[in-house]
């Protein structure tokens, strides 16, 4: 029987594809406890679930939250401001301060790349990474796919364009991993400061024209410009920037028929995409959030289960 | 390992055909009758047993499938199970559900199954048939519906088999 065995979930490179499939579906039962009278099931009543986000967010650690939640496990968050890293305690103290406390998994986000990595070889807890620097964000990447097959009904074969600050994105570095194993044709377009060729060795092609990147795309995903991440110098002006590369009404007619738009969020209107594209009825911006709380209560059930093996 | 077989497709028919006649007289009012499946086998025997209500009443019978992977207590003994999507589409709120499993064994699944029902609603009553009971009990369930009552040492393994999902209708034991 296939199973899941890690007991942490630190990116998509290193998964197979019968490893991301068993968590697709996984998710997809998940999904449907949301449409419940009573959205709770008890599969990890009694475990405690620490998220430590080291870097701001509101929309993951909401989403890691009441996927816990929703388990029935007991969730606490940490932030950077409020923790004793700002003493100057250092991670792996911190980590190990956690464990102590008995925690069964720690969801971490943090600036640098590798940080659940180390955690992950360092604790006996479950290790889930919402975000390491500029590397992976694998809940994002899978939610994604699980969007695009809820649509599509497949992968396999699809054009999927992703479009933007691709440079400082963990979340193109997941998706590209995972459209990839799946046999997706990925292409990465953006200006050249932000989308360099060298990407084009993950495997994807690379196009700095917005018109050829969309053309033939079922799928487009819209990054956000991170300014936190953004030196001056990437391109001139958020308006030159949308006048050269986001996605318009003129742009999006252009574009396939049955084609449709992701964006991770938060959407910056009238930056990378038009404020009426992103409400119309070929966003499904939203549904993506839907997903990734399915998606994350499926890491989390897998996870904390996955240090045995099926008798 | 030697298996021998207790029943066969005309004794699991049978079987079938009684207990759908005792639900029929067990509840009169059978108008808020529903039959939910516990995953696997639990689901084709649901079907056929609403079959053959519906043949008896003359009306359509209502029936819906429970995976009751999220609510196990065994999640730190077996690993993870794999999930599987409950499809309950009606409102089950105020009705008669008759929870139908293949085999009735520790009484897990169904404490399992109890619970995940009420997620979805408040029955009026929840009622249990299973194919065969083999014993064993480690909380305090019992079946209303009853195929086969069999005896078993704890070591033996009882495999209810329906066309549906296997070559063949049959219960077999191995000891």
């Amino acid at each position: 029987m296939k199973t899941w065995q890690r007991k942490d979930l630190l990116g998509i490179q290193e998964l197979s594809v019968d490893e991301i499939n068993f968590l697709l579906d996984s998710a997809q039962a998940f999904k449907q406890v949301g449409e419940r009278t009573v959205k709770k099931v008890p599969s990890l009543r009694g475990k405690t679930v620490i998220n430590l986000f080291i870097e701001p967010s509101t929309r993951t650690r909401t989403s890691f939250e009441l996927a816990a939640k929703r388990l029935s496990a007991d969730v606490i968050n940490i932030t950077a401001s409020s923790s004793s890293l700002v003493k100057g305690e250092t991670l792996k103290d911190t980590a190990l301060n956690l464990q102590a406390l008995n925690a069964d998994i720690i969801v971490i986000r943090h600036s640098a790349a590798g940080a659940p990595h180390f955690l992950g070889r360092l604790l006996k807890a479950s290790v889930i990474n919402a975000g390491d620097g500029a590397h992976e964000h694998p809940t994002q990447a899978l939610l994604d796919a699980f969007t695009i097959r809820e649509k599509k009904g497949r992968i396999a074969g699809l054009k999927v364009t992703i479009l933007g600050d691709i440079l400082y994105s963990r979340v193109a570095r997941s998706n590209v991993w995972l459209l990839t194993k799946l046999g997706a044709e990925v292409t990465l377009a953006g200006p050249s400061t932000l989308v360099p060729r060298v990407l084009e060795r993950l495997g994807c092609r690379v196009v700095h024209d917005i018109d050829e990147a969309i053309r033939d795309a079922d799928v487009i995903n819209l990054l956000r410009i991170q300014h936190e991440r953004q030196r001056k110098t990437m391109f001139p002006s958020t308006g030159e920037y949308t006048a050269m590369f986001g996605l318009n009404k003129e742009r999006f007619a252009r574009m396939k028929p049955d084609s449709f738009i992701m964006h991770p969020g938060p959407i910056n209107r009238g930056v990378e995409i038009d404020s009426d594209l992103a409400d119309g009825d070929r966003s499904v911006i939203l549904q993506q959030v839907t997903n990734g709380l399915a998606v994350r209560m499926a890491v989390l059930f897998l996870c904390s289960g996955g240090q045995l093996t099926e008798s | 390992m030697s298996t021998t077989l207790l029943m066969d497709a005309a004794a699991i028919n049978r079987a079938l055909t009684r207990m759908a006649h005792e639900i029929v007289e067990r509840n009169p009012d059978n108008a808020n009758l529903a039959l939910v499946g516990i995953r696997t086998h639990g689901v084709p025997l649901a079907q056929r047993l609403a079959g053959l209500i519906g043949g008896i009443l003359k009306q359509f019978i209502t029936t819906g499938e429970l995976d009751i992977a999220m609510h196990r207590d065994d999640l730190a003994i077996r690993g993870t199970p794999v999930v599987g999507i409950s499809t309950i589409n009606f409102d089950v709120t105020g009705k008669t559900i008759v929870l139908v499993d293949d085999v009735l064994f520790t009484g897990r699944t169904i404490r399992a199954a109890l619970d995940e029902i009420t997620d979805f609603g408040r029955p009026q009553c929840i009622q249990l048939a299973v194919l065969v009971d083999r014993g064993h009990r480690e909380l305090p369930i019992r079946p209303d519906f009853v195929g086969k009552n069999l005896p078993t040492a704890l070591t033996e393994r009882v495999s209810v088999r329906l066309t549906e999902v296997d070559p063949q209708d049959e219960v077999v034991i191995a000891r």
